[in-house]
């Protein structure tokens, strides 16, 4: 059965200290302290360079209270194998192992690792926060920047190809579980990351984390184009448990209203997404009216 | 115990008298058979060890970094592309200073393709703050493989064991397998300063500035400079750790040697060929036939790369007329790694003394090109009589 978190029972206990090096109105910054009171005290994690580096502090100071191993950009998933490999060796089957990487540290040239990991069934949890975009090195274009943002290296034209389907990818590998998370929505990820731990294999959450100086919005907005991006249909909170799909939280509640706000009303938070015409965006609505319909065809 | 073995199995074997935890690897030729025989081990159940079949080299590393922050005695291996696929990693291991041991069965790098033996993998490594040794027989491979643990876990600096891909990894030879007793009294369980674990929190390997900052207590921290500085000075003690590494090895096995050179009838030499690994025992077959012509020639196997030993290099070579280093690799552009660290030795410790003997280079048995002892005995001989050429001389060349 489905624990629901509510702000007030959320554990008090921090593992992040405050004060981080994360930009004002970072997205990562939520998702990272909520989701690292769900895995609690008994973690080892593992990041490459990323944002989560920036906000991890500069040595000698650490803003993370958990141990944490810094690692090469292609490496996280084995990585994670190998302090698995470790804590089996001494007999611990208890401590949680985490990785934390960025989409293009997934997407792109992690993504062998990840798959790798994946493969071999190594009990960890794999979290993807995905501010699509090499957000850390000033904003370029990843495998999962969206159709149509402009990004540092694709200044003038936007993007011109589709977003990665990572969490799909990773589904293909029949994981024990995948998520599909916000950044705007924390209590669904702290619920979903509680809900896995007992799964075997690898577990795999994708989280979509809003990202001021990349998308181009002022930071007291980051929520608000969050769920945005849930309630037009854009991005979707899914969970697949061994295999089976199900919509979470606000988007399991949209289809019971069968109401989607126009995409539109997403793109135009965003200056990354200024150069998007009108027939493009109704060619985006139109894909995710045609997702929609087969969520609410699934629902009868 | 004596056995006839292939020299991948004698580093196995190495491996598992080391209790090795964590074995990682991507199979690669030469070095299947190494890792293969791991794998039995760990299936079959004689050796304690967590294997993972990783999906790149890259992974295997990365695997055996992590498992070593964490506490756990590692052990990959690779050849050729293998181990430039690795590279960042084997830059990251050595930065963040961990006792990993690592064979390296050497090989050709691509391109063109060539799966046959030359150094040019681990020569390509060089500069990347390892340890390198390179071994000579099945002996020495079990025996480094040992030594290299203790000495790995005493300087916190890792190590690659480098022996010749089909020459030694793929030939059968006689060597004593030391007993389990003996090697659980050399080396005893890695136990780090500090692993990575909940009860102890650290965050390891963080972005450093380019200067020094105070830490929580307001004392100020070491920087990216000093921490390089420390592997290079750690670097340079550990040639004192690997003479200690042979006492305490002499004392136990009962064998022993010089921990950085390995020199053949060099005593009264007048000429002296230098080398890396198996070459410089077939070298041994042009000596002795050379020394029956009256030529007053040795040979010396430099065993320990990195750190470079020029002070022992450049005394055992004090007062030779000739230096002729036989090299299957070489620095593109200039020549043999191995001529060029030793003329800086030589012109460091001798320049001056009018004891600086004439250096040459010969390339040798690139992409497995058969290395005549008849051509080698040749070459050796027409050194002896003066500079062949300012550039490295290519040997058995069919251009």
């Amino acid at each position: 059965m489905q624990v629901k978190t509510t702000i007030l029972s959320l554990p008090t206990e921090e593992f992040v200290h405050p004060g981080t090096r994360a930009c004002t109105g970072c997205g990562l910054a939520i998702a990272y302290r909520v989701g690292l009171k769900a895995l609690g005290k008994d973690t080892m994690l593992v990041v490459p360079p990323s944002c989560l580096t920036v906000l991890q502090g500069l040595f000698p100071v650490a803003s993370t209270k958990l141990p944490c191993l810094n690692v090469t950009f292609a490496s996280t998933a084995a990585a994670a194998t190998g302090i698995l490999a470790t804590l089996k060796t001494q007999g611990n089957s208890h401590t949680t192992v985490a990785a934390w990487a960025g989409d293009g540290g997934t997407s792109d040239i992690g993504l062998q690792a990840l798959s790798g990991a994946a493969e071999r069934g190594d009990n960890f949890i794999y979290f993807c926060y995905d501010n699509e975009g090499y957000m850390n090195t000033g904003a370029q274009r990843s495998g999962t920047t969206p159709i149509g943002a402009i990004t540092a290296n694709t200044p003038f034209k936007g993007k011109l190809q589709q977003k990665k389907d990572v969490p799909a990818i990773m589904a293909a590998h029949k994981l024990s579980y995948v998520a599909a998370c916000s950044a705007a929505y924390p209590l669904d990820l702290y619920d979903k990351i509680k809900n896995c731990l007992h799964l075997p294999g690898t577990k795999y959450f994708h989280i979509h984390i809003p990202c001021p100086p990349g998308w181009g919005y002022d930071p007291r907005y980051g929520i608000k184009i969050g769920r945005l991006a849930v309630e037009t249909g854009y991005y979707d909170l899914y969970e697949i448990v061994n295999g089976e799909f199900k919509l979470t939280a606000a988007s399991e509640k949209l289809v019971e209203k069968r109401k989607l706000v126009p995409v539109h009303e997403y793109f135009r938070t965003q200056s990354r997404f200024r150069l998007l015409t009108d027939s493009q965006i109704a060619d985006i609505q139109q894909k995710i009216d045609e997702k929609w319909a087969g969520y609410y065809n699934k629902d009868e | 115990m004596h056995i006839i073995e292939n020299g991948n199995a004698a580093a196995a074997l190495g491996v598992k008298l080391c209790r090795a935890s964590v074995i990682a690897a991507y199979p690669i030729t030469p070095q299947t058979p190494l890792t293969e025989k791991l794998s039995e081990y760990v299936e079959r159940g004689d050796m304690k060890a967590e294997y993972i079949p990783v999906e790149s080299e890259h992974s295997a590393l990365a695997v055996c970094i992590a498992a070593s922050s964490a506490g756990a005695r590692v052990f990959t291996a690779t050849s050729a592309n293998g181990l430039l696929y690795m590279h960042e990693q084997v830059q990251w291991a050595s930065g963040a200073r961990l006792p990993i041991v690592m064979c390296v069965v050497n090989r050709a790098v691509g391109a063109p393709w060539n799966i046959w033996n030359d150094q040019q993998d681990s020569i390509s490594q060089r500069d990347t703050g390892w340890i390198q040794i390179y071994c000579a027989d099945h002996q020495q491979i079990i025996d480094t493989v040992i030594k290299a643990y203790w000495i790995a876990e005493k300087v916190s600096i890792p190590i690659m064991v480098c022996y010749d891909g089909y020459i030694l990894s793929h030939t059968f030879m006689p060597f004593d397998l030391p007993d389990q007793e003996k090697v659980d009294a050399f080396l005893p369980p890695f136990k780090p300063d500090y692993a990575l674990r909940p009860e102890e929190p650290a965050n390891l390997n963080t972005v450093t500035l380019p200067d020094v900052r105070m830490d929580v207590h307001g004392e100020l921290a070491h920087s990216y400079m000093e921490i390089r500085y420390l592997l290079q000075e750690e670097l340079r003690t550990t040639l004192a750790v690997a003479a200690d590494a042979e006492k305490r090895f002499a004392e136990i096995f009962g064998r022993c040697g010089d921990p950085y050179i390995e020199s053949y009838r060099c005593d009264d030499a007048d000429h002296v060929a230098i080398g890396l690994g198996s070459l410089t025992y077939q070298l041994r077959v042009s000596v002795d036939a050379l020394r029956k012509e009256g030529i007053k020639v040795g040979v010396m196997g430099v065993r320990f790369y990195r750190p470079f030993p020029d002070e022992a290099i450049a005394s055992a070579l004090k007062g030779k007329k000739t230096i002729i280093v036989f090299e299957k690799a070489l620095s593109y552009g200039y020549e043999g790694a191995l001529t060029s660290d030793l003329k800086s030795a030589l012109y460091e410790h001798l320049a001056g003394t009018g004891n600086l003997p004439s250096v040459q280079n010969f390339i040798v048995g690139i992409g497995g090109r058969e290395i005549r002892t008849d051509d080698l005995t040749q070459m050796f001989r027409t050194a002896t009589l003066g500079r062949v050429s300012r550039e490295p001389t290519w040997i058995g060349l069919k251009l």
